[in-house]
């Protein structure tokens, strides 16, 4: 499809294996100068492994990487493989405490740094790309959108002629996601090749020229954009239509959102105020009854993360008051929260979700020790595995047995894992913060469904806290937060994603802006 | 234009959504357990080829080596260390590491054997008995825990630092009390598990293996005992999960500082004597971490065994027999016994992969 003899990037015939896995078998994939291609697949589809091979972290096991029809530099010469392609990983690999410009030099081939001259080249850079950072700035007080700048310049500076974006909008507001478009759209008309992983199937479409879809470690697809609908793509990555997003929602409509009113909600919170450096919380109050699926949503500094967090115990709160089935949970008390029945899934798993070198199975069952052990407080690997068994099947969760490290499952395995652990426990409520962040499309449907059926079969409460609109589909009511206050309330489903995009920035129907007052 | 290559869908079926672990070939399971197991075995005793091998030097090196005596001698020597590694090895695996042990180590028993002993014997004169002076020693050990633990989870003070002002602070009360006095006379209950044999086993060989045993067990089927691992692995997700990692982790703390007490009270029973050397003054921490970490106790928390630490100390009293056994110049012994832990070191690396450096 793109013209053989001058793709920038050449990937032909790798494979990789990880001790009894086929991670990638026989894939090809090429980009030339100019070109925006969009790699997609599930989660364990091979495309954080192919970020590895192109990144230099990883040797294929068989196959050739070539750079402008040349052999690739030795694998582990991070330092020349960078003058062809630089990775921006979707987690931030800037140093917090240097400044600008010595994180955009970080690893460069001068044995000896000179200051001015990286300061000067530094600023050249930003200002030939028209990006606003301060060569001087430390980078702990920069944004996530600022350090991810940061280290696209990196890759600039170093002359860079290929640009991994490895879930660039992953932790990105909307505003900023266009500006980040703007900037791929830079990056491509002067001839930079972008290779372009999301599991934004729309985002895809916006911004990509070509897209290639890995799944179970082969290339099942490379064609341009322009000839897909959404359909296909994801028919290309699942294999089959994904039945159950359907079913999740069409779940959700089946169960009549009867008068829940009347009965004793699960959760009552009471004008919650609390500061937190994610976005502070000015007096919320909400309730939730019992079978019932709440979201809350706004943007990323509105207080939803906090609100879920204050909830469930994992962060203090300054003043109002929490109440699980009448019973007052005290402030920023985890332990005392999941006694009383608050399940919660962190929004950051590989921080907060698992212990990475645990087996699955101790993970899942790490809220019910005290269920499993016997009058000596001894628990049995067996009976663990066996508590695990029933959850972890539901979820569809893949792994090579009960004892396999959590740290070995891909990442759409280990949310599962972060879930499962909650279910486990039969939690009379659930907290769950962006719980499908970096899922793909069948696993998200999955644990939409598991959250659902958690309300509807066994009666829980469920407060979905998400800036994921997509991920509202199975609740009864979606609460919108502004800076820190409930700004308005959707009571009846299905809920139109125009009409909650626009109540996010606090605009009310008629279009006039409204400032929440502080 | 669209080059859909589908592969045979036979392949495909662990991760085609619906089916999932439950639908996964039974020998798929299987193979991973297997796999898993081996290499939590081949981790376990990583050390044995070291082990065996200086077992081959030591027989070679003299006759003695490889009698009861001299192997009674060694479990004696050792027994001490084994329980404070016990100790330092629990606070390693919650992430944390104290240094101090090392002066609880002897503070314990100063203080217990001071309150027993006469005036005339440098005692306090309060002449306890020395069943109560036991109760004192872990009493010591368990309040040093307490204010180490405190420290540095609800003060949230660096625990190198705290440990490292407490051990200071302790070695100089050690001092203080008895005025740098050496403590002889204990009774006999005081000295018995130091210096007591089961036939040619000695007492403290005997609880100290006992010891291991149980802490071991504990570790691996105690809910407490998960707990402690979670918390060293990841005490977000710990909390996150509903377990009370403050409490763990100054639980483990105190229970870290009684054991030491223990081993504290063996040392002076082997010597018969209470000194204001013992512990700090002789340096004890580092073959206390040398051990921990040679047998694969991670310095960064959650990984590590009892089998591993046992293995360690262990390997620590053979060498420092053989040493002895061979009449090496004392000026040379430290040289040379510090060269051999750095090389059990390396090897362990080698044999056990990750189990002492670990990947991020």
């Amino acid at each position: 499809m793109t013209s053989p003899e001058a793709a920038l990037v050449d990937m032909t015939g790798v494979d990789k294996r990880f001790g009894s896995t086929l991670a990638l078998s026989g894939v090809d994939l090429s980009i030339s100068a100019g070109q925006c291609l969009g790699l997609v697949g599930r989660n364990g589809a091979g495309k954080s492994t192919i970020v590895s091979i192109l990144s230099g972290l990883e040797a294929p096991d068989a196959g050739t990487v070539r750079f402008a029809g040349g052999p690739a530099p030795r694998v582990g010469d991070v330092s020349r493989w960078r003058e062809w392609i630089a990775t921006v990983f979707q987690h931030s690999m800037v140093v917090p405490d240097l400044s600008v410009a010595e994180n955009v030099f970080l690893g460069g081939a001068d044995r000896f740094l000179h200051w001015r001259d990286m300061r000067a080249r530094t600023r050249e850079v930003m200002r030939d790309w028209g990006y606003d950072i301060k060569a001087e700035t430390r980078c702990r007080e920069l944004t996530v959108e600022q350090l991810q700048i940061v280290e696209i310049a990196r890759a600039l500076a170093r002359g860079a002629r290929c640009v991994v974006l490895d879930e660039p909008t992953a932790a990105l507001e909307r505003e900023a996601v266009r500006r980040l478009f703007t900037r791929v759209r830079q990056l491509t008309s002067s001839g930079v090749a972008v290779l372009y992983i999301s599991h934004h199937l729309e985002e895809v479409f916006e911004i990509c020229d070509d897209v290639c879809v890995l799944r179970d470690g082969k290339r099942v697809l490379t064609a341009p954009v322009a000839d897909l609908s959404k359909d296909n793509l994801i028919v290309a990555m699942v294999g089959a239509v994904p039945a159950a997003a359907g079913a999740a929602s069409a779940a959700c409509k089946a169960t009549e959102s009867s008068v829940r009113a009347t009965e004793e909600p699960v959760l009552v919170v009471e004008n919650l105020t609390a500061s937190s450096t994610a976005g502070k919380l000015a007096g919320v109050s909400l309730r939730v009854g019992p079978g019932e699926v709440v979201g809350v949503t706004g943007l990323l500094s509105a207080g939803v993360a906090t609100l879920g967090r204050a909830i469930a115990g994992a962060e203090g709160h300054d003043g109002g008051q929490v109440r699980v089935r009448g019973q007052i949970i005290p402030a920023g008390q985890r332990a005392a929260a999941q006694r009383a029945g608050i399940g919660y899934i962190p929004e950051d798993r590989r921080a907060d979700g698992f212990v990475a070198h645990l087996g699955v199975a101790e993970n899942a069952t790490m809220t019910i020790t005290g269920r499993l052990a016997d009058r000596l407080g001894l628990l049995r690997p067996r009976s663990r595995a066996a508590a695990a068994a029933p959850v972890t099947a539901a979820l569809s969760l893949v792994s090579a047995g009960p004892g396999q490290p959590v740290r070995e499952l891909s990442g759409g395995n280990q949310q599962k894992v972060t879930v499962a652990r909650t279910l486990v426990h039969d939690p009379g409520l659930i907290v769950a913060i962006t719980p499908t962040r970096g899922v793909d499309v069948a696993s998200k449907a999955l644990l939409l469904e598991s959250l659902a059926s958690a309300a509807r079969r066994d009666g829980a409460g469920v407060l979905l806290c998400t800036d994921e609109l997509s991920d509202l589909v199975i609740c009864d009511r979606v609460i919108v937060l502004v800076r820190g206050e409930v700004f308005t309330e959707f009571t009846e489903p299905a809920f139109d994603r125009d009409q909650l995009i626009v109540a996010t920035e606090g605009i009310t129907v008629d279009g006039t802006a409204e400032e929440a007052a502080q | 234009m669209i080059s859909n290559q589908a592969p045979d869908g036979s392949a495909t079926t662990a991760s085609t959504p619906g089916t999932g672990a439950a639908m996964l070939p039974r020998g798929t399971l299987l193979a991973g357990r297997l796999r898993t197991t081996n290499i939590g075995v081949l981790r376990e005793v990583a050390l044995l080829p070291v082990l065996v091998l200086l077992i081959v030097v030591g027989a070679v090196v003299s006759p003695v080596f490889l009698t009861v005596t001299n192997i009674a001698g060694i479990g004696q020597q050792i027994s001490a260390l084994g329980v404070v590694v016990v100790g330092e090895s629990l606070i390693l695996l919650i992430g944390g590491m104290d240094l101090s042990l090392e002066s609880t180590f002897g503070l314990a028993p100063m203080i217990a054997a001071w309150l027993i002993l006469p005036v005339s014997a440098f005692g306090s004169g309060a002449q306890i008995s020395p069943y109560l002076g036991l109760l004192v020693l872990l009493a010591v050990g368990a309040a040093v825990g307490l204010v180490n633990g405190v420290l540095i989870v609800k003060g949230r003070l660096n625990g190198f630092i705290v440990t490292l002002g407490m051990t200071i602070v302790l070695a100089g009360l050690q001092n203080g009390i008895v005025k740098a006095q050496t403590l002889f006379n204990l009774p006999k209950a005081f000295g018995y598990l130091g210096s007591a044999y089961f036939g040619q086993v000695p007492v403290s060989l005997v609880v100290t293996a006992i010891i291991f045993v149980l802490v071991g067990l504990f570790l691996r089927y105690h809910r407490t005992g998960r707990a402690i691992y979670a918390v060293g692995g990841n005490a977000a997700a710990a909390r996150a999960a509903g377990i009370k990692v403050e409490r763990v982790k100054i639980g483990v703390y105190i229970a870290g500082s009684m054991l030491a007490a223990v081993g504290g009270l063996m040392e002076a029973g082997r010597v018969s004597a209470v000194t204001g050397q013992q512990g700090y003054g002789e340096g004890i921490i580092f073959s206390v971490f040398a051990a921990a970490v040679i047998g694969g106790v991670s310095l960064k928390g959650g990984r590590g065994n009892m089998v591993g630490a046992a293995s360690g100390v262990i390997l620590l009293g053979v060498v420092q027999n053989i040493l002895d056994l061979a009449n090496v110049s004392s000026y040379w012994i430290e040289a040379i016994d510090g060269a051999v832990i750095l090389f059990a070191l390396f090897l362990a690396r080698i044999v056990g992969g990750e189990s002492s450096a670990e990947e991020k």
